[in-house]
């Protein structure tokens, strides 16, 4: 299968900005989605609109029967032993807050640890600081080295016997390098502390097996997996979700309620409260179908193609963070800062050109300060970006460049 | 000194010369480039305005009843436009910024030319202008647009 084959799924891939033709590098912020995504929403919005679960007509039962579908599909793309470990959330973020509610509430205490690494997106941040400072316990970091590579053997030190949770990327949206999260889990689970891997930019490029990998919580968007935004999914060990308290009351999460007492659903139901995101879950289907197709030999080579260039050539002209050390692999996420000529500029001029990319602290300030830049450029790219586009970026890249300095 | 409007129409003259974007955006990095050098002393957080993804400092002091503007940005079209706007309002009187509408701005399609992100710190460094002249009107003269 060619790039072409794929480009020609994508609708939206062939407009123009400013009269130009429109290269699109900012896949890591959220992707472009498939006409058979689209279609999905569609026929279940013009269709098979109910809600699900409780009534008994036909509508509803047509809508349930695509919601759960699509539970089972994704239990089969991250092979999760048991569907009930597949949760259904708005995206990463509500993923991580839901599990240091639910997890911290039921684990941690005062004086506790949890750790992150200063490699995390905020969303992997900010929802473990609110945890702590809730609970009065400590926030740990697992630190990166001078060139942005984790330091996981020292892990095995920052552990102690008060660490309640770990939880760390499988590839930053910064660096785009796979981090060694059999690694890590086995490291964790060798001190008997559980291990939550923030799949966000990892599913779209490396994919997951969470059985293989023995994580303990795995959670990731749709809209960055050609899916419908406002989905996302938390996988979850059956044995730590059953003891987790709830993190959102309402509908669909209770088993019995009275004023004298409520009992809650078993999982998954316990924690999807409310009418879920019915219309737009179901496009996890469709976009699972898409990245299978991804796996063709022909797209990998040319995408490695493209990556080797990019990496070659920004490698002489800006300096870019995120580079891979041995054996490492490299995701085409490529982050860059260039001398004097400030990110924002760059990204101006360069979408002027026709080129989106994205520019500043790419919501992981910690590790901007860790670099000392206030901000970098970062091009993000899919499987239906073409060696033309990326030849055009380096080329436009130069001319912003020689504009600005 | 020229009047508030006459400097506008100075302005939106120069822009006019321009069809192409990139000429625009060459000629607002050339008045970056030659912005007057700001202290850097005065880069303090309560000078630094908020809504740009590039860092923007205005700073700003009375003489004889005119404000008198200075700032600087760590990117270059950003100060471009730090340029344009002090070039306009730099030297008038609290009365007449307020008064003003800053219509200008999107006269010489600043506004709908740049992103949106952008667009913001340009709102932002707008504001921050109005607020210096409300700061300084007598109180009746005050003139919201």
């Amino acid at each position: 299968m060619n790039v072409q084959e794929i480009r020609s799924m994508f609708p939206s891939l062939a407009q123009s900005v400013y009269g130009r033709p429109l290269v699109y590098f900012d896949n890591a912020a959220t992707s472009q989605r498939p006409e058979s995504v689209v279609s999905k929403w569609d026929s279940l919005v013009h269709g098979s609109n109910a809600n699900i679960h409780r009534a008994v007509h036909k509508l509803a039962a047509d809508a349930t029967e695509e919601y759960e579908s699509t539970r089972d599909a994704v239990k089969r793309f991250i092979n999760a032993s048991d569907r009930r470990e597949v949760v259904f959330t708005s995206g990463t973020t509500e993923g991580i807050n839901l599990v240091a509610f639910s997890f911290g509430e039921a684990f941690v205490h005062e004086g506790d640890e949890i750790i992150v690494s200063e490699e995390e997106h905020h969303s992997n941040i900010v929802p473990w600081q609110m945890l702590c400072q809730r609970k009065g316990a400590l926030l740990k970091v697992l630190h990166v080295d001078d060139e942005g590579h984790l330091e996981t053997e020292r892990l095995r030190t920052l552990i102690t016997d008060r660490t309640k949770l770990v939880s760390v990327a499988q590839i930053s949206n910064v660096l785009g390098i796979e981090n060694p999260v059999k690694e890590i889990v086995n490291i964790c689970h060798s001190r008997g502390c559980p291990v939550l891997i923030d799949g966000a930019q990892g599913i779209v490029h490396s994919g997951i097996d969470v059985q293989d990998t023995d994580c303990d919580f795995y959670v990731f968007s749709g809209h960055k997996l050609y899916a419908a935004t406002g989905t996302g999914v938390l996988y979850g060990k059956a044995s730590w979700l059953e003891r987790m308290v709830p993190y959102k009351g309402g509908g669909e999460m209770i088993d019995h309620v009275s004023f004298s007492g409520t009992t809650y659903a078993p999982i998954p139901g316990k924690f999807e409260a409310g009418t879920q995101n019915i219309n737009a879950i179901p496009t996890l289907k469709p976009a699972i179908e898409f990245v299978n197709l991804l796996k063709d030999s022909e797209l990998i080579q040319n995408q490695k193609t493209i990556c080797d260039y990019l990496s070659y050539e920004l490698g002489k002209r800006v300096h870019l963070y995120g580079v891979p050390r041995g054996t490492q692999h490299k995701v085409p996420v490529f982050s860059f800062t260039a001398g004097a000529a400030h990110h924002e500029d760059i990204a101006l001029l360069l979408d002027k050109m026709g080129i989106a990319v994205r520019s500043g602290q790419m919501c992981a300030e910690p590790l901007m300060d860790r670099f000392g830049v206030t901000g970098m450029v970062r091009a993000s790219l899919a499987p239906y970006n073409t060696m033309e586009e990326a030849e055009l970026f380096v080329k436009s890249l130069d001319k912003a460049i020689s504009m600005l300095l | 000194m020229n009047s508030l409007e006459e400097a506008k129409q100075a302005v939106i003259d120069d822009f006019s010369m321009y069809d192409e974007w990139l000429d625009k955006y060459e000629y607002l990095i050339d008045l970056g480039k030659n912005l007057e050098a700001y202290p850097e002393d005065k880069k303090t957080d309560d000078r630094l305005i908020k809504g740009c993804q590039s860092r923007v400092w205005l700073d700003w002091t009375v003489k004889e009843g005119r404000i008198f503007f200075q700032a600087d940005s760590d990117a270059i079209i950003t100060k471009g436009i730090i340029s344009l706007l002090t070039s306009v309002y730099s030297g008038r009187t609290p009365e007449e910024i307020a008064g003003d509408d800053f219509s200008f701005i999107s006269q010489i399609g600043l506004k709908e030319n740049l992103s949106p992100t952008r667009a913001n710190g340009l709102v932002s460094m707008i504001e921050t202008i109005k607020e210096a002249a409300r700061q300084n009107c007598p109180k009746s003269e005050i003139v919201d647009k």
